[in-house]
């Protein structure tokens, strides 16, 4: 394939559904603001669930995670104009996946302990809807430039998120973080909170705090134009 | 599609974006895309095996020390077929071998052997080394090499040190109880383990069991 960066022209023409011209700095910040992968779009559910009783495992996760995005969208967004729209779909997975498997195996190779504490859920970015998501929606639409801010928005975004939820209930459930005891030997870990109900249970209180951030933000624009 | 061919003048009305690509372009894409992804994934599973198998090693030989209480020399005993060697089987990858570990303090004298084993616990497979005198039947410890049990509850079986201590001293075949151990032969399992608990016995059990023939006709040859 000859070098695609040379096929991007300053007059990008129209593609139906891109995302209206941004410099690639709000691009990052909608990922993590805005459009949160997490908790605007309630993307990528499942792998928060599972990884996050502990700190550790949610950074890992995020970083991983973050590398695919960011590896996959900047290939996509380079070879856009060379996938045709029937097999897009097929393409796609077939990169993100590449950059799933090597993410896996260098996690096995550096990080063994952290590899082995998120077992089968590496492999499973795969199937994470954030990546997907991003590639069909922006990636796949945009020059790399804008493929690569949105990727890592979207990825600090997922990161964020996950991080609040690991803090929660490490913090909760094993009086740790990051291993370190922080809540002393008197506290009795809530051990409900590194298990499943734990997660939905902090997830729900999260979604309940947006929502009534989000609700209030608009009461006060209303009153304000009123 | 065909229906393009016959539309004259304007440009063909809002057909699906590139419904016209021709079939072997298609084939190519995924050809090429498969061939690249195929030759990346190869050269980096290559460049990351040694790393991973040094981890691997390391975490077998991490859990022989730990369950041995640190020997000062270790030596390794292969498995071929039923039978115990000082030597390895000649022309095979020593990573296939089963493989026993005997520990010895500074004196020469026996520590124990350090044996792998697994078998299924509550969630998934529990792996195990297991350190046991095989003159005795009496343990020196376990280390857990690798287990899925439920956070908070199963998996003190690994991070409970209070839990693992229980298992020095105690003499093969373990039996579990909910109350506190009353003899060498028995073993206080985990509240709200009941499995993961019974999972560890049972396994240091079967080991035992398997392994201390094993050793004590490799001793009846020539010693340890």
């Amino acid at each position: 394939m000859t070098a695609p960066t040379a096929a991007v022209s300053k007059d990008e023409p129209f593609v139906p559904g891109a995302p209206p011209p941004a410099p690639p700095w709000l691009d990052v910040w909608s990922g993590i603001a805005q459009n949160n992968p997490v908790l605007v779009q309630m993307l990528g559910l499942c792998p928060l669930m599972a990884v996050s009783n502990s700190l550790a495992n949610g950074i890992a996760m995020g970083i991983a995670t973050t590398f695919v995005l960011v590896g996959s969208s900047l290939l996509i967004s380079m070879f856009r104009k060379y996938i045709a729209s029937e097999v897009r779909l097929t393409v796609y997975i077939l990169i993100i996946a590449t950059f799933v498997t090597v993410a896996d195996l260098t996690l096995a190779a550096l990080f063994p302990d952290i590899s082995k504490a998120l077992g089968p859920f590496v492999p499973l970015i795969v199937v994470n809807c954030i990546i997907l998501g991003r590639a069909e929606a922006f990636a796949g639409k945009v020059a790399p430039l804008r493929a690569v801010a949105d990727a890592i928005g979207m990825g600090m975004g997922f990161t964020l998120a996950l991080s609040v939820l690991c803090t929660v209930r490490e913090l909760l459930g094993s009086g740790s973080l990051l291993g370190f005891n922080v809540l002393g030997p008197r506290f009795e870990p809530w051990v409900f909170m590194v298990m499943p109900p734990g997660g939905f249970l902090t997830l729900g209180i999260l979604f309940l705090i947006m929502g009534w951030y989000g609700t209030r933000k608009a009461q006060r624009a209303k009153e304000a134009t009123a | 599609m065909s229906d393009h061919a016959h539309s004259h003048g304007a440009p063909p009305p809002a057909a699906a974006p590139g419904s016209s690509t021709p079939a072997w372009r298609l084939v190519a894409t995924l050809a090429l895309g498969g061939a690249f992804a195929g030759a990346l994934v190869a050269n980096v599973y290559q460049k990351t095996l040694p790393a991973i198998q040094r981890a691997a090693d390391a975490k077998i030989d991490g859990a022989v020390r730990e369950v041995l209480a640190a020997p000062a020399r270790l030596d390794t005993l292969y498995l071929i077929g039923d039978h115990l060697s000082r030597t390895p089987p000649p022309g095979v990858e020593l990573r296939q071998v089963t493989k026993a570990f005997v520990g010895f303090d500074d004196t020469g004298a026996r520590t124990g052997v350090a044996v792998e084993a697994s078998e299924p616990g509550f969630a998934d497979e529990v792996r195990l080394m297991i350190g046991f005198n095989p003159a005795t039947s009496a343990l020196t410890g376990y280390a857990v090499l690798g287990q899925k049990e439920t956070p908070g509850l199963g998996d003190k079986i690994e991070k409970d040190t209070v839990f693992v201590a229980r298992f020095r001293g105690k003499v093969a075949p373990l039996k579990g109880t909910k109350n506190s151990a009353t003899d060498a032969g028995m073993v206080q399992t985990i509240t709200g383990a009941t499995i993961s608990s019974r999972a560890v016995i049972q396994i240091i059990n079967h080991a035992v069991a398997l392994w201390q023939p094993r050793l004590m006709a490799l001793e009846k040859e020539g010693g340890t």
